[in-house]
């Protein structure tokens, strides 16, 4: 790229028409347009209003874990639409929809890999993927996850990310509330670290299971977590909500998470919170 | 006064013919016995009928009825000797779960349920059975206790859902609901619950993550309500009735799912129209599971437990 085409890119107004759409991103948050480069750089948080935009499992891998090298696991295959549920569409056709869009099995994948040179399990949940909503295969890919930290006796990092429950699999996705918790319990049981990365949004179910169930909680700034939705509260107490309400910043005030930590310094503390916490270094200390 | 519901009110017709030719024949005019004892058959004939294949919707709408036996009435009819507890130890008394040691049969138990109340004054203050934080660590405390003492754990389970409030959300709504359901995976006691009435989501899940787990006849156990369902995925809350079907929330679908493990049945024209015979059932019922479980150790009882939840949905 030339020197002129740098500069008029760094001014958004003028170079909006004359370069192609996936060179710019519009931050959701502030409406500056900038340069994907420089904003996937910046991992993917907006370097005007720090922002942090939602990315899915692949990205998150690759900023988490050490040099962005990773080993991705195979997801667990589950019974497909148990309840043969249709609402104005087949569940089965907003899958087919959600695979095609997102290039994904379903919400939730798991690798593993090295954190500040110790391993670790890392499990991404996918709002993409119909809102990362919680059904059979994000409970089953959960249960992967924390097993396949049990049997490498190293800690399970998860970032969580959903709109609640999969309806469309009925009673069966709140069942997953109770699994996960399963295997939460399995991890303490064992003396490994569950570590919860809460990142926007993450409410409903998933919010009231393992999200809420970690040995250390994070979120990243601006984050919605919250078991209600906004719209449930008003309409129940017929009030407006306070500023900020249900954000990252508000649940450190409520004393529901330990901190909230920048994008940028994510892989570092966890890789310090790995390090006292790993079984094999308690061991060997 | 008897409450009817929208489709019960060919019954409710019947009824209310039968009162008025009771009112006809105490004034002496005309022997109508014959007349009468051939209108009530009729209308135990329809009541039958229509109970017999209620849709999920008039389910829903029979599981919420008010006149419907709630957490008190199992208490009273079923318990002796019964000590509330109250409180979590930490910012308040809710009373949308009540709890306490019972003595069901003989036997002692800890007894943990949701309480809708039965009229206004009541309603306000059980908060309609929807539970905030304090009544979810409540239920921890409790269910920590019969752990520790080996009590087992029976619950009765009836909410609309835990509450949706900006109080209870900054006060850990969602992780007061995650750690009760962790704490009903790790008890080391027998742990039976009955969904009663309305098993709304994870306020009901909170206390009803147990080893046997039974549902009266019309009740309903759902991820969310008809109401929400239907104004997400249809955007239109009219849509309740589709959303009742399609979810698969009553008892009949739940035990085919494997999500539940009995149905008890319920008195002709459901549990509202015979509370005696209602508890009776859910009372030996509970006794029956309870006897099986008592013969297992601690571990194998969590252990169980823990596998059952970890296959669901496979
Ligand atoms: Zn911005």
């Amino acid at each position: 790229m030339s020197w002129l085409d740098r500069v008029r890119n760094s001014i958004p107004f003028i170079a909006k028409r004359e370069t192609a759409e996936n060179l710019w991103h519009k931050c959701g948050k502030c409406g500056s347009m900038v340069f994907v480069k420089e904003w996937e750089d910046n991992l993917n948080v907006c370097p005007r209003c720090d922002h942090h935009d939602r990315i899915g499992p692949r990205r998150r891998f690759a900023q988490l874990f050490d040099s962005g090298r990773y080993q991705l696991m195979a997801e667990p295959i589950v019974a497909e639409d148990p309840l043969r549920f249709r609402d104005t569409k087949r569940y089965t056709d907003r899958l087919k929809a959600a695979r095609a869009a997102t290039r994904e099995r379903d919400a939730f994948q798991n690798a593993r890999g090295c954190i500040g040179g110790r391993e670790a399990v890392v499990g991404v949940q996918s709002f993409a993927f119909m809102g990362g909503s919680m059904g059979a295969a994000v409970g089953a890919a959960f249960v992967v996850g924390a097993r396949e930290a049990l049997q490498h006796r190293c800690p399970y990092v998860v970032v969580t990310a959903a709109g609640g429950a999969r309806m469309q699999e009925g009673i069966l996705s709140l069942m997953q509330m109770a699994r996960t918790a399963v295997a939460v319990s399995q991890l303490k049981d064992a003396g490994l670290p569950f570590l919860v990365i809460l990142s926007d949004p993450t409410t409903g179910g998933v919010t009231a299971s393992y999200a809420m169930l970690g040995d250390v909680h994070l979120a990243e700034p601006g984050a919605l977590i919250g078991f209600a939705g906004q719209r449930v509260i008003e309409q129940t107490i017929r009030e407006k909500l306070p500023e900020g309400f249900q954000r990252a910043e508000y649940l450190l005030e409520h004393g529901m998470v330990d901190a909230v930590v920048h994008r940028k310094d994510l892989a570092g503390t966890l890789a310090q919170l790995i390090a006292y916490l790993s079984p094999r270094e308690r061991e060997a200390a | 006064m008897q409450t009817y519901l929208d489709f019960e009110k060919p019954v409710a017709q019947l009824a209310e013919r039968v009162a008025e030719l009771r009112e006809t024949a105490a004034e002496g005019a005309v022997n109508i016995d014959a007349e009468i004892g051939r209108l009530e058959a009729k209308a135990d004939r329809l009541l039958r009928d229509t109970y017999r294949q209620l849709n999920a919707w008039q389910k829903t709408q029979v599981a919420r009825h008010p006149n419907r036996p709630h957490f008190k009435h199992y208490v009273d009819a079923l318990a002796t000797d019964f000590v509330p507890l109250a409180g979590d130890r930490n910012f308040g008394e809710d009373r949308a779960i009540l709890g306490g040691l019972a003595t069901l049969n003989g036997r002692r138990v800890m007894l943990i349920g949701h309480e809708k109340g039965d009229d206004t004054a009541s309603r306000l203050r059980h908060n309609f059975g929807m539970a905030k934080p304090e009544g979810y660590r409540k239920a921890v405390r409790l269910m920590e206790l019969a752990s520790r003492f080996g009590l087992p754990l029976v619950t009765i389970v009836d909410t609309a859902g835990a509450f949706p409030g900006i109080q209870a959300e900054e006060r850990g709504q969602a992780e007061a609901v995650a750690r009760s359901i962790e704490t009903c995976l790790s008890l080391r006691v027998p742990f039976v619950a009955v969904v009663t009435g309305e098993g709304g989501s994870g306020g009901a899940l909170a206390i009803a993550a147990a080893n046997r787990v039974l549902m009266l006849e019309h009740a309903v156990y759902s991820v969310i309500t008809p109401e929400g369902c239907a104004s997400i995925l249809w955007r239109t809350a009219d849509r309740a009735p589709d959303a009742a079907d399609a979810m698969r929330m009553t008892a009949t679908d739940l035990e085919g799912l494997g999500v539940i493990d009995r149905i008890v049945p319920e008195p002709l024209g459901g549990a509202h129209r015979d509370h005696a015979a209602t508890v009776r059932a859910v009372g030996e019922a509970i006794g029956a599971e309870l006897d099986a479980l008592c013969t297992k150790s601690g571990r194998e009882l969590r252990d169980e437990r823990r596998a059952k939840f970890l296959r669901m949905g496979g």
